[in-house]
C-alpha cells in the first residue's frame, strides 16, 4: 500500500491531533512572526486617532463568548486607544448573549486606564429589539436606555448629559459577530443618520464587509483575529490577538496542507480504481 | 374580517413607516417614534413567547419519550434554573457575584466557546476530506481560499517576504477580497436587497400572507 493511499484511510482523529497540537504549542512557545497592517485596518485606527478629544463615541458591542477570541482583544484595544484620546465613551448592547461579557471588558478596560465610570465612559446594557432599537437610537439615546447595565438613570449620569442622539456622537464603532450587527447599522443608522462608522467583525463576516468599506460607509475594518492583532501592532501592544496570531498562522497552514493531500489521495484512490 | 383588519394594519403601518422615512415632520415623525418603540415590545414579547413555546415543545418530547428526550430534559432545567434564579435575584441579577452572573460565566461563556473552538478542528477534517477539486471552478475556489487563509495570517508574508511587497500573500489576498470577492459580494447584495423590496411591498400590498397563520 504506497503513503497516500494510507493517506486516504487516514483516521480523522490524527488531523484532530494535529490541529490541537499546531494550536497548542505557538501558545506555550510563541513564534512570533511580524505583523503588517492591512489598509482596512490601518483606516480603523486613523478614524479613532482623528476623533478629538473630549467627543463622545458610541461603542456598540454585539458579542457572546463564542466570538471572544476574535473580539474581545478588538473591543480592549479600541477602548484603551479611545480612553487614551480623552473621548467620552458610551456602549450599548443589542446582541443577547453579550451584555454581561461586554461589561467585563469595558470595567477592566476602564480600571487599567484609570477612566471614572459614568463620567468617561457608561455601559448602558442591552436592549431587544435589533434595527428597531438602532432607529429609536436616532431619536433619543436616553429614552431608549433609560438606565445603564447596573440599574442607574441615565439622565444624572456626567457621560451623558450631552447625549441626545448619533448626532451626538463623532463616531460609531460597531463589534459584531452576527445579527444585529455592522450590517444593520450600516443600512439602519449609516445613510438616515450620517453618522461615520467603524466596525469590527469575526473573520467569517469580514469579506461581506468589503462592499460597504469600498463604498465609504465603513471608514475602517478589523476583519478577524488578524485584524484585532494587526491593531495591537498600530497601538504598540502585544495582546491576546497578537499571541494567538501564531496559533492561527500554523492552523491555516495546515488547512491549506490538508486540501492538497486530500486531493491527492483522492486522485491516487481513484486512479487506483480505475486500473 | 379575521383577515381583512390585520392586512388593513399592516398596509397602513407599512406605508405610514416609508413614509415617516422622507417627512420629518412632527405630525408624522411623533407617531411614527412611537410605533417603533411599540416594535421593541414586541419583540420583547417576542423573547417571552420564544421561551415559553421552547418549554412547551420540548416538554411534549420528554412526555413522548421521543429519541433524544435525555437532551431535551437537560435543556428544560438550564432554562427553567435560569429563569427561575434570574427572577429570584431580581433587578440586580447580572450584579458582580450573583448566581445569575455565575452561570454566565461558568456556563454558558465555556460552552458557547467550546462550541466554536470546535470548528477549527472540524475546518481541518473537511478540508482533508470533502474539499475535492474536480472542476476549474472548485480549482479557482480553491487557489483563491489557499491564498487568502495564507494571506490573512502573518506566516503569509513570512514566507514570502523576499517578493515585491505588491506579490506579497497579504497583498494579494486583500486584492482578492477587495476585486473580484467584492464585485460578486456586491452582486448578492444587490439582489437580496432588491428581493427584500419586493418581499415588503407584497406584504404591504396584502399579496404575501404567509405571516398570517401560515396561509400563502
Amino acid at each position: 500500500m504506497s503513503a497516500l493511499d494510507r493517506l486516504a484511510r487516514l483516521d480523522r482523529r490524527w488531523i484532530f491531533l494535529v490541529t490541537g497540537l499546531l494550536v497548542l504549542i505557538p501558545l506555550l512557545w510563541p513564534l512570533n512572526l511580524p505583523l503588517t497592517p492591512a489598509p482596512p485596518v490601518r483606516a480603523y485606527h486613523d478614524a479613532i486617532a482623528s476623533v478629538p478629544p473630549g467627543s463622545h463615541v458610541l461603542v456598540s458591542a454585539d458579542f457572546d463568548p463564542a466570538a471572544r477570541p476574535e473580539l474581545e482583544p478588538m473591543l480592549r484595544t479600541t477602548l484603551r486607544q479611545l480612553l487614551q484620546r480623552r473621548c467620552k465613551v458610551v456602549v450599548v448592547v443589542l446582541y443577547q448573549g453579550g451584555p454581561l461579557l461586554v461589561d467585563q471588558i469595558v470595567r477592566d478596560v476602564a480600571a487599567a486606564q484609570g477612566a471614572v465610570y459614568g463620567r468617561d465612559l457608561v455601559n448602558l446594557g442591552f436592549k431587544a429589539g435589533n434595527e428597531a432599537v438602532m432607529v429609536l437610537m436616532g431619536q433619543s439615546i436616553p429614552n431608549t436606555f433609560p438606565r445603564d447595565q447596573s440599574g442607574a438613570d441615565v439622565r444624572t449620569l456626567p457621560v451623558m448629559r450631552d447625549v441626545r442622539n448619533y448626532s451626538s456622537f463623532r463616531l460609531l464603532v460597531s463589534i459584531a459577530t452576527g445579527y444585529p450587527g455592522t450590517k444593520e447599522y450600516v443600512q439602519q443608522v449609516q445613510g438616515r443618520f450620517h453618522i461615520p462608522i467603524v466596525a469590527g467583525v469575526t473573520a467569517v463576516t469580514a469579506p461581506t464587509m468589503y462592499p460597504y468599506l469600498q463604498s465609504g460607509q465603513l471608514r475602517g475594518l478589523l476583519g478577524g483575529m488578524a485584524g484585532a492583532a494587526e491593531y495591537e501592532r498600530l497601538m504598540n501592544e502585544r495582546g491576546a490577538a497578537s499571541r494567538g496570531m501564531d496559533a492561527q498562522s500554523l492552523a491555516h497552514v495546515f488547512v491549506a496542507l490538508c486540501i492538497v493531500l486530500g486531493n491527492l489521495a483522492q486522485r491516487a484512490r481513484a486512479r487506483r480504481e480505475e486500473g | 374580517m379575521k383577515r381583512e383588519l390585520p392586512l388593513f394594519v399592516t398596509a397602513v403601518v407599512g406605508l405610514f413607516m416609508i413614509l415617516s422615512f422622507f417627512v420629518p415632520h412632527q405630525l408624522v415623525s411623533v407617531p411614527a417614534d412611537f410605533l417603533q418603540q411599540s416594535a421593541v415590545i414586541v419583540v420583547a414579547f417576542g423573547i417571552v413567547l420564544g421561551g415559553a413555546n421552547l418549554l412547551r415543545v420540548n416538554l411534549e418530547a420528554v412526555v413522548k419519550r421521543q429519541p433524544d428526550w435525555p437532551y431535551r430534559l437537560v435543556l428544560i432545567a438550564g432554562l427553567l434554573a435560569t429563569v427561575v434564579i434570574g427572577l429570584i435575584e431580581g433587578r440586580d441579577f447580572q450584579a458582580l457575584g450573583t448566581r445569575s452572573t455565575w452561570i454566565y460565566d461558568q456556563i454558558y461563556a465555556p460552552m458557547s466557546s467550546a462550541m466554536f473552538a470546535l470548528l477549527a478542528f472540524f475546518i481541518a477534517s473537511a478540508a482533508f476530506r470533502a474539499f475535492r477539486v474536480r472542476t476549474v471552478e472548485a480549482g479557482l475556489l480553491a487557489l483563491a481560499a489557499f491564498l487568502v487563509m495564507l494571506g490573512r495570517v502573518p506566516i503569509g508574508n513570512a514566507i514570502t517576504g523576499w517578493l515585491p511587497s505588491g506579490l506579497r500573500l497579504g497583498a494579494v489576498s486583500e486584492w482578492i477580497l477587495r476585486v473580484p470577492q467584492n464585485a460578486a459580494n456586491r452582486a448578492i447584495l444587490i439582489g437580496a436587497a432588491l428581493g427584500v423590496m419586493a418581499t415588503g411591498l407584497r406584504v404591504i400590498l396584502g399579496i404575501e400572507r404567509s405571516y398570517l397563520s401560515g396561509e400563502e
